[in-house]
């Protein structure tokens, strides 16, 4: 029991080389931190200078436009009512559909990945329904469930759906057959597999396909609001696209992009939690990618 | 209460479709029996189809031909109070080592408290108390079988199939698996099929060694180990007696493994 390496145990390092260690990391996050900002403001800068001095400002506005356009939304409140009802109205709508899409992809990724009659039934239809442009579908949701908030969360449904699906239905298909075995002897019930064996392993799959199924999500719910709706981030980008605001729709795009963001920090925290049983390095890096 | 063999297989041979649409038959008209308590090692070439002949048993594959019973029951599902070690180990990465060892009273219905407790004395007995609620990543190849090994007896299983457990593992660490497993077998009464390619490991362990014939295996000779226990597998392995009977079936099993090695040097 002696030959056995355990992360909790850590051999005494001189103090001066942890120093050394901490002090080169440090400034190395310095350094890649600093080339970023001098990036955004070398961006912003030009982008500035460009839209004062040679081209127009009316088609391709300039940050500081686009800035007092925020702040506008934030005090005074945007033609469509207060901004945080906007917002709301879209992350509920995407909430939802993520949530209903998630869920009806990992039910049925990995009832067809644990059956193989089923999954060489629906094969060839479920190609088919991924391969039809789903954004489309926004327009056509929008004559069948109105502008209200449906049209929007079925959009954002079938966006996540088959994000979710497809890594579900690998992910269940990859478990090890020897942990099936050995549950099954160990007396489990097939039920039990599912739940116990199947669903962990599948679970760095899912998880997996959950960063980018809620960005599907966000643009399931504002392609739908351009489609055609009351209320929502969405909408607002189009009433500015109307009025040639371009500075508007650069507001609701970056307003979209920090609520992405947002989730995203949410999404890690989660995954985290769930996969605390895997080693640390391998997920880290995921996390950082 | 049955007085015959609880394990016996009659005649069975199990073939398997290739991926290449052929027929490759894993085990051919195997024939051989196993006496409550009794340890039996099943030694054979590499890749002969020692571990087919455990699935049969276990119920994971029916037979395509002949029979197998289990306590004098033919084999339909998997029999009650088997105990199953894989050769690659079979823990849940997600549950911690108590967990683990946890899952089978979990899976017959125990309450988790109780599925714990159970398990905790278990985990203790195969010496990895301080390490109940390390996750699997954590530990060695030699704690994880000592995992796998904890979370099969749980059971308390009355046959126990072992599929070259010890076969990944250093020369110490399986010495000292090996010195483990006879320690908690003893007593219990189980009887045990011990598949190996190490004859070493056959004879340091078992009551009766099988060997098979190259693939497709069938038995080719049946020989008894009397060497008094409790055993040590290190210090035995010094005695003449040991050498005696390792001349003596190293003999048969080697006209096997050159038959295998020959085909392998064709097939390449």
């Amino acid at each position: 029991m002696s030959a056995v390496s355990l992360p909790a145990e850590t051999e005494a390092i001189p103090a001066r080389e942890l120093t050394g260690a901490a002090r080169a990391a440090r400034n190395r996050r310095l350094k890649v931190w600093s080339i970023r900002v001098v990036l955004v403001a070398v961006w912003l800068g030009s982008w500035e200078l460009a839209a004062t001095y040679w081209i127009d400002p009316f088609f391709y506005s300039k940050p500081s436009e686009v800035w007092a356009k925020l702040v506008d939304w934030f005090t005074v409140g945007t033609s469509q009512g207060s901004i945080w009802t906007n917002i709301a109205a879209t992350m509920q709508e995407a909430v939802i559909g993520f949530l209903i899409g998630a869920l009806a992809g990992i039910v049925l990724g990995v009832l067809l990945g644990r059956s193989p009659l089923l999954s060489d039934i629906c094969a060839p239809f479920i190609k088919a329904l991924n391969a039809v442009p789903r954004i489309v579908l926004a327009a056509l949701f929008v004559i069948w469930f109105g502008l209200g908030m449906q049209s929007k969360i079925a959009t954002a449904f079938i966006l996540v759906f088959f994000a979710v699906f497809f890594n579900a239905f690998q992910g269940a298909r990859e478990v090890d057959r020897n942990l099936i075995n050995n549950a099954r002897v160990l007396g489990a019930s097939r039920f039990q597999v599912l739940m116990t064996i199947v669903l962990p392993s599948a679970t760095s799959w899912i998880l997996a396909s959950l960063h980018s199924a809620f960005g599907f999500a966000l643009i399931g719910a504002v392609v739908g609001e351009v489609v055609g709706a009351e209320t929502g981030l969405g909408l607002l980008i189009s009433r500015s696209q109307g009025n040639f605001d371009t500075p508007g729709i650069y507001a609701g795009m970056i307003v979209i992009t920090v609520l992405a963001l947002l989730a995203e920090a949410i999404l890690t925290a989660l995954e985290k939690r769930l996969l605390k049983w895997r080693p640390t390095a391998a997920h880290e890096q995921g996390a950082q990618l | 209460m049955t007085t015959g063999p609880v394990i016996e297989l009659r005649a069975a041979t199990k073939r398997f479709r290739g991926a290449t649409g052929g027929v490759h038959t894993a085990v051919r008209e195997l024939t051989l029996s196993v006496q409550p308590g009794e340890f039996v090692a099943v030694v054979g070439p590499t890749g002969c189809g020692k571990s087919t002949t455990l699935s049969l048993v276990s119920g994971l594959e029916p037979p395509s031909s002949g029979i197998a019973l289990v306590r004098g029951e033919p084999v339909l599902g998997i029999p009650e109070g088997i105990g199953y070690m894989f050769q690659n180990d079979a823990v849940q990465p997600w549950r911690s080592v108590l967990d683990n060892v946890a899952a089978g009273p979990r899976y017959r219905g125990a309450s988790k408290a109780k599925a714990r407790e159970k398990a905790r004395v278990w985990v203790e007995k195969v010496g990895l108390a301080k390490f109940a609620g390390y996750y699997p990543h954590q530990l060695s190849g030699g704690m994880r079988k000592r995992v796998a090994l904890a979370a099969t007896l749980v059971n308390e299983p009355s046959i126990l199939l072992m599929d070259e457990p010890f076969s990944a593992l250093d020369v110490q660490t399986r010495a000292l698996m090996q010195d483990e497993l006879l320690r908690l077998w003893s007593g219990t009464n189980a009887a045990v099929v011990f598949v190996t390619h190490d004859l070493d490991e056959a004879i340091a362990l078992a009551d009766k060694v099988i060997v098979m014939t190259a693939s497709p295996a069938t038995v080719k000779s049946t020989f008894d180990v009397h060497l008094p226990r409790p055993r040590l597998v290190e210090e035995i392995r010094m005695t003449p007696e040991f050498q005696s009977v390792y001349r003596e079936i190293w003999e048969s099993l080697r006209e096997e493994v050159d038959k295998a090695r020959e085909r392998s040097v064709v097939a390449s």
